[in-house]
């Protein structure tokens, strides 16, 4: 398809005086309780290393259900992100859970590989049964302007995803302004997506409040036009409870209710659950306990 | 599938009150009159209430400056200039300013809790705008005591004597910086009186000035309305007039000072036009207009009360507008997310409802979004008028609240004329993305300051001052230094 870009300035220092605004909202006492259960609840847990094993996985997908037992009404995560080949030991491990199972694919992080290549990436793992396929845009392409090519790899992509949700990440460190991460939110969301995100995490910067904030502001446009829904992953650095809360505000205050739904929102992260964790703990105790009260897998 | 595409932010996850806490602030339940270094009770012994127009509540009374006290203070004003000011080393004087300054800037929580008390404002607003501003103007001027040499090329300056200033209740403390920094920076003395509904910080401000060991009646502060004014403007011994406030009250300033051979500068009100062209960037353009129109209530004389949107995205931004304005946050202004506070006084408020109403009886379509106010206090609901036109008299008048008119237009030119078809000529915003057009709008209104892709930005180097009825003279930057010395 013969795709072109619309063009919607994007004003980076407005984008930056709106999210640090948003960021500013103070979120105490029983909201800050049912925001932290919500986050909770939207998490992907991820683990996306070159040096990831089955063992690892395993103990990933025992975590993502065992969030910390100790601690009862606690809601279980999302979903677990992971590489290709480490799907049927997650199928094993959450057979009996409702934990979405993710896997990354079109040669991740880079997605340097052939369009081939990539879409029998995709095919392996939505045949291995996975429920969500984590797409890497081209972004070398992208850069050149070869929208064209970019809508229809996407397309290809959506189209082999089946009934798996597709997310596209858009590695917005390497998109270089704000115009850009929404010309490509505009192609993926036209494309087929049914989530955009930010980041694969392995470049920096990551997922930032102007560049979530105007994937978000693009997902509300592209609704308001079409009438269609896609939801929004922020990924890569976000490691803390108070940033989490910070992008919730953001979504709350950007596109409201519909979107304040692990359906319709995630975070793409490792170390975060821990945190918040740790955070509700407090509220219901009043004292932080010490890290090691969590467990790490 | 939402087959209405519209947006729901009554959320079922909100915001659990988050009040600043207001256990540490001490507020006197009576205050005099700051004369000659001193409180002071006034000659006449009348005393008024200063209420908290979220709750209606009495915060403290303050005295009521009749004639005599007046004279008292510019006596002492005169004195402290004669004697000890004027005469004083340049850099001495930046000493105590800086003092002031930084003695703000300590108390700054202390400050921005009075002022949302007393005034109404959200504390995000007092907190991170007004009194951080306020201390910058004093730093500011600070810096030019000792270099009003070569503030003005080729001339050197002279003090003008005692200055009589009052100042409005939108941006108390900030308005009482603006005027009292550059006054005392170029070596008068100053008589100031803050308005008759904001009296609390700028009676702290007071406390300061005693703290920072300014000499004795270098600064002098009373209180009252606006008979007190009024005795301040026409005193004989007052070299220089400083008024902020209302275009009606600037006429009568300057019928009466006349042939007085005073100086005076006035800055009033504004009907300003907020222009956003097609090519904007149009989300962040949204947020410039909820910057410009709801900012403090819309207390605001630079605030931008007329919207003049371009035909073709029109739909667009007013639909993005409203759902912005249902996200907005009204209430209690100590509450940390709030983001519309209360109307500064009852009067205010009824001025308000009156032009509301006007807009609706001459045909205007009007918009609020839904939202429960606060049962006691005063509050207006942020409102957008469309369909309006020019000959429309909530689009020629200035309301000075949360009330936005809304007009389109097709050319350039349409709009530049429109913009500049107001008795007013304070402030103005353009949104482009287009370099060469803001160039030609920006420079073809007629308005003291205009923003580009931003707006009600403020910053002390900064000039700020209106054309036509907006006023004369220019608070702010090294123009603002002009209005108080004699160039020789």
């Amino acid at each position: 398809m013969n795709y072109h870009p619309q063009i919607h300035p994007i004003d980076q220092v407005g984008v930056g005086e709106r999210a640090s605004r948003l960021f500013s909202r103070s979120i105490k006492k029983e909201s800050k309780i049912r925001a932290l259960k919500l986050a909770l609840s939207m998490i992907d847990l991820t683990t996306l290393e070159g040096k990831d094993s089955l063992g690892k996985v395993r103990q990933l997908c025992y975590k993502a259900s065992h969030l910390h037992d100790q601690f009862s009404n606690l809601p279980q995560v999302a979903a677990v992100c992971m590489y290709p080949n480490m799907v049927e030991v997650a199928k094993k491990a959450l057979k009996s859970s409702s934990i979405k199972i993710a896997a990354v694919a079109t040669a991740f992080p880079s997605g340097m590989a052939t369009l081939e290549a990539k879409l029998n990436e995709v095919k392996s793992v939505v045949d291995a049964g996975v429920d969500e396929v984590d797409m890497v845009m081209s972004r070398g392409r992208f850069l050149q302007g070869d929208y064209s090519y970019v809508f229809d790899e996407v397309a290809k992509v959506k189209n082999t995803c089946g009934k798996a949700h597709l997310k596209v990440i858009l590695e917005t460190g390497e998109l270089i302004t704000l115009d850009n991460v929404r010309k490509a939110s505009d192609l993926a969301m036209e494309a087929g997506a049914d989530f955009i995100k930010t980041s694969t995490g392995k470049v920096k910067p990551a997922a930032t409040p102007s560049v979530v904030l105007v994937m978000l502001e693009a997902i509300r446009d592209f609704y308001k036009r079409t009438g269609k829904i896609v939801g929004m992953k922020p990924a890569g650095g976000i490691s803390t409870a108070k940033l989490a809360i910070q992008y919730l505000v953001m979504v709350r205050e950007t596109l409201g209710q519909e979107w304040l739904t692990p359906d319709r929102f995630r975070f793409g992260a490792s170390s975060l659950a821990n945190d918040i964790l740790m955070q509700i703990v407090k509220q219901s105790t009043g004292i932080y306990q010490s890290i090691n009260y969590f467990s790490i897998d | 599938m939402n087959k209405t595409k519209t947006l729901k932010f009554d959320t079922n996850w909100s915001y659990s009150p988050a009040p600043e806490s207001i256990d540490y602030i001490e507020l006197k339940d009576r205050y005099g009159l700051f004369i000659d270094g001193n409180f002071t009770s006034s000659k006449g012994g009348n005393y008024f209430d200063t209420i908290n127009p979220a709750n209606e509540e009495k915060l403290s009374e303050v005295s009521e400056a009749n004639e005599k006290d007046v004279d008292k203070a510019v006596q002492a004003a005169r004195q402290a200039y004669e004697k000890v000011w004027s005469k004083m080393k340049p850099s001495e004087r930046g000493k105590y300013i800086f003092r002031i300054a930084r003695i703000i800037q300590e108390q700054a929580r202390e400050f921005a809790v009075i002022e949302s008390l007393d005034g109404g404002k959200p504390i995000r607003e007092s907190r991170d705008i007004d009194i951080p501003l306020a201390a910058a103007h004093f730093f500011y001027y600070a810096g030019w005591a000792d270099k009003l040499d070569y503030a003005f090329p080729g001339r050197s300056t002279k003090s003008l004597g005692v200055a009589g200033q009052i100042i409005p209740w939108n941006f108390p403390l900030l308005m009482a910086a603006w005027k009292i920094a550059p006054a005392l920076a170029a070596g008068n003395t100053v008589v100031l009186k803050p308005a008759e509904t904001t009296p609390l910080t700028a009676l702290k401000l007071a406390e300061v000035i005693r703290e920072a060991d300014v000499p004795p009646g270098v600064v002098n502060i009373i209180t009252g309305g606006g008979e007190t004014g009024k005795m301040l403007v026409k005193h004989p011994d007052v070299n220089k007039v400083a008024f902020t406030g209302s275009t009606e009250v600037g006429k009568f300033i300057m019928k009466t000072l006349a042939g007085s051979g005073k100086r005076y500068t006035l800055e009033l009100g504004g009907k300003a036009a907020n222009i956003i062209f097609e090519d904007a960037a149009i989300n962040q353009a949204v947020e410039g207009i909820v910057d410009a129109i709801f900012f403090n209530q819309g207390h605001v004389c630079c605030a931008g009360s007329r919207l003049y949107v371009q035909e073709s995205v029109a739909k667009e931004v007013i639909s993005k507008l409203k759902d912005r304005m249902n996200t907005l946050v009204i209430g209690d202004p100590l509450d940390k997310n709030t983001d519309i506070g209360a109307i500064n006084s009852r009067m205010q408020l009824e001025k308000i409802c009156k032009y509301v109403d006007i807009g609706k009886k001459e045909g205007g379509s009007i918009y609020q979004p839904s939202c429960t106010l606060p049962e006691k206090g005063f509050w207006y609901v942020p409102t957008l008028f469309a369909d309006v036109s020019q000959s429309h008299r909530i689009v020629q008048e200035e309301i000075f609240g949360p009330v936005l008119a809304i007009q389109t237009f097709r050319t350039v030119d349409e709009v530049i004329s429109k913009a500049n078809n107001t008795p007013y000529g304070l402030s103005g915003g353009v949104w482009t993305d287009k370099g060469s057009k803001l160039f030609k709008v920006t420079k073809e209104i007629r308005a003291g300051v205009i923003w580009a892709n931003t707006f009600n930005k403020f910053d002390p180097g900064s000039p700020f001052g209106g054309y036509k009825e907006s006023g004369i003279g220019r608070e702010g930057g090294v123009e603002g230094l002009h209005s108080y010395v004699e160039l020789v």
